[in-house]
């Protein structure tokens, strides 16, 4: 600890402003994390190149990157793989891990649980039951795609989840702990009613069930893209807005109210955040675990909580962590395409727990 | 600048628990500090809490001509600040960046210029400048409570409550900090009412002592009014004498247990 050796004691409560070794140390520090968030970009930029680059054809990466900058000239065949696949797959990638990881970061401040996130409090279990049903009975509205219909029955299931989570904790009056309590009791719910949807449906079916209860990228498309792409630029200002309200609510409920924050209204706006992006995520992609449980613990560990580096920092994170987790999906069994719900869990908790042993061996 | 603090049929309580009934207190002036005294589950803390705002209360708080219980939470923030009780834990932030976060916290605080600079005025105040840096989690239970005491002074409020500031604190800490309490009541002109358990403590450090048991009124009053051998056997059940030292200091003697 570095202590001041004259600290200067202000006579009355005005609170003049005063120069200090500390002030310049917390400008550092900012100075600091701003270039952390520069540099998690570029590497989000990297592995999504990378992500791109890596696939079961063996297209010369020189001809891939001259591709991307000019299509005209790839080849037919090549431009269907680069274009039409892989970089749609890519981008995918990295906005669900974005949307998860802010998603995460955000239940985690406002349920005041560290082991908060969409996959844990039963929003992906509500989406991913939503998805099924609107599989298996073949739900239909006029003038909308069928994967759209998926697509928002999850949607409407997912955030159904979070008012039903809200609503039978203000009946309770039992605040955070309530919410966390009834979000494990819905994972539960959900599964064992989407494990019923699967029992019941027929073959077809069944193997559309499975993408969503494992999370793949398969069925990325330019349109999911600009969906989910959409959702993120929508979502994301409204949560950086409310960054400095989320960093007081990191001291207490009580302190952040008396300090003039509405807390049951930032409560609810984040939660409704939370299910708008996790609920397309998992549309898009089906359920995938720990993303939106690491990623905002990895943002932690970097740049402490000030939400309006940390929200960031967080998004950032879980961009960088899916498009590893989309690679290494193809990398890992040569000339398979593992779906990234198994990649994500299996990179997902170790990183977990060697996080958790660094924190204990420093605190 | 300098209004009074008045509570005129104050109810409040959590679910149907009713804690707090019709209270009415005399008018708290500015400038003065207020100790909240009584047994456990008396509703002192539950009576902060309600001035904060932090509860459902029913009747009248009101700080001068301003009733703070038709105001919105934000507006409030603009007149009283909470200290309370418990420590938040495993917080990734500096004791500057809480500081800070207090000041920033609320929408109506608008955008804030020099937030930083008067973050660090208000730790030196408070003689943490030497806290600044460190992160809330590595710090002591003491230090984190003198953190907590400069993020409410810091939002410079008429109404300071801090409830139970010195419970994690050390004698020469527990001294400061009822001194800074005193302090900022007379420069700021402020009401700062506090819950005390350590009724030396709260009759060394207040002009005002409200003794609550059972959510009701006991006695209010000037220590040596409010502290006296009949009501701690009445309100605490024990057997003990105040008499003033050489100094003129109250001195609380518990002698048994009735």
């Amino acid at each position: 600890m570095r202590r001041n050796p004259n600290p200067r004691r202000h006579d009355r409560f005005d609170f003049r402003p005063s120069p200090s070794d500390a002030l310049t140390d917390h400008r550092r520090s900012q100075a600091r994390r701003r270039l952390v968030l520069v540099v998690l970009a570029l590497a989000c930029l990297a592995a999504l190149t990378l992500d791109v680059m890596t696939g079961p054809s063996s297209m010369p990466v020189g001809r891939i990157l001259a591709g991307l900058v000019d299509p005209g000239r790839l080849s037919a065949p090549e431009a269907a793989i680069v274009w039409g696949i892989r970089l749609p797959s890519a981008l995918l990638a990295v906005l669900v891990g974005a949307a998860l990881a802010l998603s995460g970061a955000e239940m985690q401040t406002v349920l005041n649980n560290p082991l908060a996130s969409p996959f844990t409090l039963g929003v992906s279990s509500a989406a991913s039951f939503g998805a099924s049903l609107a599989i298996v009975l073949g739900l239909g509205l006029p003038f909308v795609p069928a994967d759209a219909v998926t697509t928002l029955n999850a949607f409407v299931f997912a955030f159904g989840s979070v008012l039903l989570l809200q609503g039978l904790a203000r009946a309770q009056r039992g605040g955070v702990q309530s919410v966390v309590l009834f979000g494990i009791a819905l994972v539960f719910a959900f599964n064992a009613l989407t494990a019923l949807v699967q029992f019941v449906s027929s073959q077809e079916a069944l193997q559309q069930l499975v993408f969503w209860t494992m999370g793949s990228l398969s069925r990325a498309s330019w349109r999911a893209v600009a969906f989910m792409a959409a959702v993120v630029v929508l979502a994301a200002p409204f949560s950086l807005w409310s960054a400095r309200a989320l960093t007081a609510l990191r001291l207490g409920e009580d302190r952040a109210m008396s300090f003039g924050v509405d807390v049951g209204r930032l409560r609810f706006l984040a939660l409704l955040r939370v299910s708008l992006l996790s609920a397309t995520a998992v549309a898009f992609v089906g359920v995938v675990g720990f993303v939106g449980l690491v990623a905002p613990h990895i943002a932690r560990l970097l740049v402490g909580e000030d939400h309006r580096v940390f929200l960031p920092a967080s998004l950032l994170s879980g961009a960088l962590l899916m498009s590893l987790a989309s690679t290494a999906a193809k990398a890992l069994v040569p000339g398979a395409l593992l779906p990234v719900g198994i990649v994500t869990a299996v990179i997902g908790v170790p990183v977990f727990l060697l996080l958790i042993f660094r924190n204990g061996a420093r605190g | 600048m300098s209004a009074p603090l008045h509570i005129q049929g104050l109810g409040a309580g959590y679910r149907d628990r009713a804690i707090l009934q019709g209270l009415d207190l005399a008018p708290l002036p500015a400038g003065q500090v207020v100790s909240l005294v009584g047994p456990n589950g008396a509703g002192k803390s539950t009576l902060l809490r309600a001035v904060a705002g932090l509860i459902p209360a029913s009747g009248s708080a009101r700080l001068g001509d301003v009733e703070l219980n038709a105001l919105s939470i934000g507006e409030r923030a603009r007149h009283v600040a909470y200290m309370p009780q418990t420590l938040p834990q495993d917080v990734a932030l500096t004791v500057l960046e809480t500081v800070i976060a207090a000041l920033e916290a609320s929408p109506l605080d608008g955008p804030p210029r020099g937030a930083a600079e008067a973050a660090m005025a208000v730790l030196e105040r408070v003689g943490a400048a030497e806290l600044a840096g460190r992160r809330l989690d590595r710090l002591s239970g003491g230090q984190r409570q003198i953190a907590a005491l400069a993020q409410a002074m810091a939002r410079q409020p008429r109404v300071l409550l801090l409830d139970e500031p010195t419970s994690a604190l050390d004698l020469r800490h527990q001294l400061e900090v009822l001194t800074l309490a005193r302090d900022y009541a007379r420069e700021r002109a402020a009401v700062v009412v506090m819950v005390l358990h350590d009724l030396q403590a709260a009759a060394r450090a207040s002009d005002h002592v409200v003794v609550l048991a059972q959510g009701r009124l006991r006695v209010e009053g000037p220590p040596a009014q409010a502290i006296t051998p009949q009501v701690l056997a009445d309100v605490w059940r024990v057997r003990a004498r105040v008499e003033p030292c050489a100094r003129g200091q109250l001195q609380v003697m518990v002698d048994a247990v009735l």
